[in-house]
């Protein structure tokens, strides 16, 4: 099942055009890696993807919902980690899962257990994200994510900022999402790190894919 | 029997929506306190310094009181605003919004909700000054109530809407307040003569005066809950 559909997409930033006439898919089960240089548009296809762009011309659904008329579907579905966290620095890392939580009404009795997974030390748990490294920053907002279960995870260079032990954390989440039948759209420039995760890379110049190559060492389990 | 278990489920998780996002606003507050640690002390200088520039004379003083209640209601709204605001620019927080899939309307009445909580704080501790400063008498307490309740309302949804008006643009604390004490410029009458009323100072029906003042609330949080959507995403 494809769970991102995207034909002659045409995204404009102002005037500019950040994607440029985009055909592509994603299977559910897949890991896609975007490749392509700063400003090549990899983030607006992320974005694009979790419903918080227009499409200014093409088509394109995202897990069965239309992105031109139901982007709020979207949104509730999809998992964005961003460059930046998207977390509020003055609550702390509970407070502000449990607010993604209620938000996105799935259950609070998994904040604790998402919190683990990411190894987040549980003396850090319980003062204000501002006051947390840049890297124990990212492991909340990536807990954040874990706790949604989205069906399709949109990670923009998730292993920045991570340490060793930070960016195996990652590779394992983004391995178990895709092997419990999720989508998985990956920006890296750490090509080293994501070439082993993707099933598939594709490449961005100018807001046009310019190469699609399926990773023959990778195949979806599904 | 259908449409009216469906209305009650809609009007359930709007109101769950606004309460989660007026207690997250308000914990927020809380734990930082800039609004209240920045308007406490503007407040207090206000009442006093009102006093040195009438020479402590009362009955001017009670005469001033109305007026002076609404305009730093006023003032104290725009910061309230803009720290409403400021909460969700950290680290690309306003995102968190867009994708949790909660109602922008209940989104935008809860963060109107916090804003409003907080000039009520204000409000009331600055009616407790001018009795105790001004030796100014309550002649109705309710109606000094009511005006606060609805003149809170009405700052904070037209501050609330501005807000998300100005939220991405670069000089927005400049914008905000030329933007925000014109449009107010209907509940400083409103209040002035709502509070003059309550105070005992003007000859009005105050009352008619707080009808304008939920009024132009209503109007507010109508637009607010129309467009708070379109404006949360362009920010």
């Amino acid at each position: 099942m494809k769970v991102v559909r995207l034909k002659g997409a045409v995204v404009l930033v102002g005037r500019f055009p950040a994607l440029a006439g985009v055909d592509f898919s994603v299977e559910s089960g897949e890991v896609v890696l975007v490749r392509g240089a700063n400003g090549a548009g990899k983030s607006t296809l992320l974005h694009l993807c979790a419903g918080l762009l227009r499409l200014s011309n093409g088509q394109g659904d995202v897990l069965g919902c239309d992105l031109a008329s139901a982007r709020g579907a979207v949104r509730r579905r999809v998992g964005l980690l961003g460059h930046d966290t998207a977390l509020y620095g003055e609550l702390t890392a509970t407070e502000n899962l449990r607010l993604w939580a209620q938000a996105s009404r799935v259950g609070t009795t998994d904040i604790t257990g998402a919190l683990d997974r990411l190894e987040l030390p549980t003396s850090r748990r319980d003062i204000a994200v501002d006051r947390l490294s840049a890297g124990q920053r990212r492991r909340v907002a990536l807990a954040a994510i874990v706790l949604r279960r989205p069906e399709l995870w949109l990670l923009d260079e998730p292993h920045a900022g991570l340490d060793s032990s930070g960016r195996k954390i990652v590779d394992n989440i983004i391995t178990s999402a895709a092997s419990a039948g999720a989508g998985v759209l990956l920006a890296s420039h750490e090509l080293r790190l994501s070439d082993d995760l993707a099933h598939r890379s594709v490449t961005l110049t100018g807001g046009r894919i310019v190469g699609d190559s399926a990773n023959s060492t990778n195949e979806p389990t599904q | 029997m259908t449409i009216w278990r469906t209305l009650w489920r809609d009007l359930k998780l709007f109101v769950d929506d606004a309460a989660l996002a007026a207690s997250k606003d308000l914990r927020i507050e809380w734990r930082a306190r800039t609004t209240l640690a920045q308007m406490l002390p503007f407040a207090a200088l206000v009442l006093v310094l009102f006093g040195f520039a009438f020479d402590a004379n009362r009955p001017t003083l009670e005469l001033a009181t109305p007026g002076l209640l609404a305009m730093t209601m006023l003032f104290v709204a725009v910061v309230a605003v803009q720290r409403s605001i400021a909460v969700e620019s950290f680290d690309g927080a306003r995102r968190m919004l867009v994708l949790s899939g909660m109602a922008p309307a209940a989104v935008f009445a809860g963060k109107a909700a916090a804003v409003a909580v907080q000039l009520l704080i204000i409000m009331g501790l600055l009616t407790v000054g001018v009795v105790v400063l001004y030796d100014a008498a309550v002649e109705s307490i309710l109606l000094v109530v009511a005006t606060g309740v609805a003149a809170a309302l009405g700052l904070a949804t037209a501050g609330s809407l501005l807000g998300a008006v100005v939220a991405g643009a670069k000089t927005q604390q400049a914008v905000l307040s030329v933007l925000l004490l014109p449009v107010s410029a209907p509940v400083l009458v409103a209040a002035s003569r709502a509070f003059g009323d309550g105070f005992g100072t003007v000859a009005v029906n105050g009352w008619s005066w707080v009808g304008l003042l939920l009024a132009f609330a209503a109007v507010n949080a109508a637009l607010g809950a129309a467009v708070y959507g379109a404006l949360l995403e362009d920010a």
